[in-house]
């Protein structure tokens, strides 16, 4: 049997596909790291008698034709699941079982996947450590004492640690492309509108896009071939032909103009973060790409707006939370209001009281035009700037994120210094355009450092294809032992 | 501009979440540095700017209003905190 801990998605597939191993062998091989790996706390809920049941059924009656046939697969718990409980990371959400599917998790489902359990995530994907949890923080399994980046880290974690041949996260200012950073891992946040936001659990509507996450490029554009696609629930989604993105992947990028934005050479970035950035420039250049110099004046008011814009699109999803549909309820209070504060006071966790605080407060009478109206101007001229680049490049080469993963602990009392970790992945958000974030080195601690490629909107094979070009040559392994087990 | 301790109650309030003294404090300590950080903007002209409405470049089209599921009372109720076997139960809300 093949060591599956060494196997990529698209190597699962084959050896299903070609009856080398049955979808069974491979349920049981990723329940039993998941079993042993408890210390990591990536899952928030396993459903193994249901995944070994529906595997056996596969290997039996089966179609194997799928994109994904018979692969075990987890999901962020952001992603409604129908029968299966869903909480966001959160207390509010601690018993909700939704009565029906995400149109993204049913995607894989038709393509033959099966579910092996909901991935733990910051409180409705507030945060960018995964330590805003209601069920705990999920730890890096590069080393114990590090975080694994968020929102989505339970999924970053959970992959890295091969838990899970690949999963899926959502991405709203950088939360699936961080913690791939800080793991070592790929993930995508594909255009605004190419996979359906329905059945995720809302954060911020105009922002919030689902990207696969997986350990290299081939698997990235096959899952995110098998999750995208038109879907009338979501009036935002995009209405056109299904890709066939890993069929279509290659490496040549010769004659492609890869822009370098001067504005992301920010202050008090780490050299080994600078050095890795000309690392790829370099390989771009060996590989036929030609490197251009660009400007995106409005880099530096993408954050400020971002913590204007998401907050205040929070503020009113959230105000479905009120304890009397579905999800926690206070026991305390005399009347309906008093009932609903409770239940908001209790259910919901510091970081997204402090959100739908700001937003409700940029909305509010009075401060509607000095911010969030503001804020939306600037997002503008934002988008603007990548559109003007656009005329001229085919994509834009960025460091992931300012830093590498830092220590549990490290940044949980300062939001503003959390926010800043997504100072490179927010502006994509703002424009509503794909990028990946690719494993492009380590730091001298050894922790991983990732490489981002911007595209404009619906160009993900292009990006997907400069990085496998990319991925070829950088040859990056992952350095660390399994420890938890 | 600053937000003191009273603003944030104000918005506690239009917010529907109850906060006791320690909370309230440190949530204005934080609110307020957040408020710093994004007064950033201020600094930018965008007399000629339109602001953007949306993101993706379509208009958003209107399906059929037809009812393609229902009949799942039971299983709606079920996530309720509180309910009996037709409604959902809340606090009295007329006196």
């Amino acid at each position: 049997m093949p060591d599956l801990n060494q196997s990529s998605l698209s190597e699962i597939v084959k050896l299903i596909k070609t009856k080398k191993i049955s979808s069974l062998e491979v349920t049981n091989h990723f329940i039993k790291n998941i079993k042993k790996g408890k210390k990591l706390n990536s899952f928030i809920t396993t459903c193994f008698d249901e995944s070994l049941k529906k595997a056996k059924y596969f290997d039996t009656k089966g179609n194997i034709d799928g994109l994904l046939p018979g692969v075990p697969l987890a999901v962020k718990d952001l992603f409604c699941t129908k029968g299966i409980k869903t909480t966001a990371g959160s207390k509010i959400l601690e018993n909700f079982i939704p009565t029906y599917e995400s149109t993204v998790t049913n995607n894989l489902w038709k393509e033959g996947a099966i579910l092996l359990g909901k991935l733990n995530c910051d409180e409705f994907a507030m945060g960018s450590s995964n330590e805003t949890s209601y069920f705990g923080k999920t730890i890096n399994p590069i080393a114990k004492d590090l975080v694994p980046g968020g929102s989505s880290g339970g999924s970053a974690s959970a992959l890295a640690a091969n838990f899970t041949p690949a999963t899926i996260g959502t991405d709203t200012g950088g939360s699936i492309r961080q913690p791939a950073s800080f793991t070592g891992t790929v993930g995508l946040k594909p255009t605004y509108g190419l996979c359906s936001r329905w059945g995720i659990v809302a954060f911020a509507s105009s922002l919030d896009q689902a990207g696969p996450m997986t350990k290299n490029v081939e698997d990235c554009a096959l899952l995110l071939e098998a999750m995208s696609g038109y879907d009338q629930n979501d009036s935002t989604s995009i209405n056109k032909k299904k890709e066939s993105y890993s069929k279509n992947l290659s490496t040549n990028i010769k004659g492609l103009k890869i822009g370098i934005p001067k504005e992301y050479r920010v202050e008090n970035m780490p050299k080994e973060i600078e050095n890795l950035w000309g690392k790829g420039i370099d390989i771009l250049k060996k590989s036929g790409a030609k490197i251009v110099d660009i400007t995106l004046p409005h880099t530096k008011y993408a954050l400020p707006t971002y913590y204007i814009v998401a907050p205040a699109e929070a503020s009113s999803n959230l105000a479905r939370y009120d304890g009397v549909k579905y999800g926690y309820r206070s026991k305390k209070g005399k009347n309906l209001i008093e009932m609903y504060e409770n239940t908001r006071g209790e259910g919901f966790g510091d970081e997204v009281k402090r959100r739908i605080l700001i937003g409700t407060y940029v909305l509010s009478s009075g401060y509607y035009d000095a911010y969030y109206l503001k804020a939306q101007k600037v997002r503008k001229l934002i988008k603007n700037d990548f559109d003007k680049c656009f005329r001229n490049i085919d994509a834009i080469l960025t460091p992931s994120t300012p830093s590498s993963a830092f220590k549990v602990g490290e940044k949980t009392n300062d939001p503003i210094s959390m926010y800043l970790n997504d100072i490179f992945t927010v502006p994509v958000n703002l424009a509503g355009i794909p990028a990946i974030s690719i494993p492009a080195g380590h730091d001298n601690q050894g922790r991983p450092l990732g490489l981002q490629v911007i595209s404009k909107a619906l160009e993900e094979q292009k990006i997907l294809n400069i990085a496998f070009s990319m991925e070829k040559d950088i040859s990056f392994k992952q350095s660390f032992k399994r420890w938890w087990e | 501009m600053s937000i003191d301790k009273n603003q944030v109650k104000k918005v506690a309030k239009l917010s529907r979440i109850s906060l006791d003294d320690n909370k309230l404090q440190s949530l204005s300590k934080d609110l307020d540095s957040i408020l710093s950080f994004v007064e950033e903007l201020n600094k930018l002209d965008t007399k000629k700017t339109e602001p953007l409405t949306s993101i993706v470049n379509k208009t958003l089209e209107p399906r059929k209003d037809t009812i393609n599921d229902g009949k799942i009372k039971d299983q709606i109720l079920k996530n309720s905190p509180d309910k009996n076997e037709e409604f959902f139960i809340v606090p009295k809300v007329v006196e």
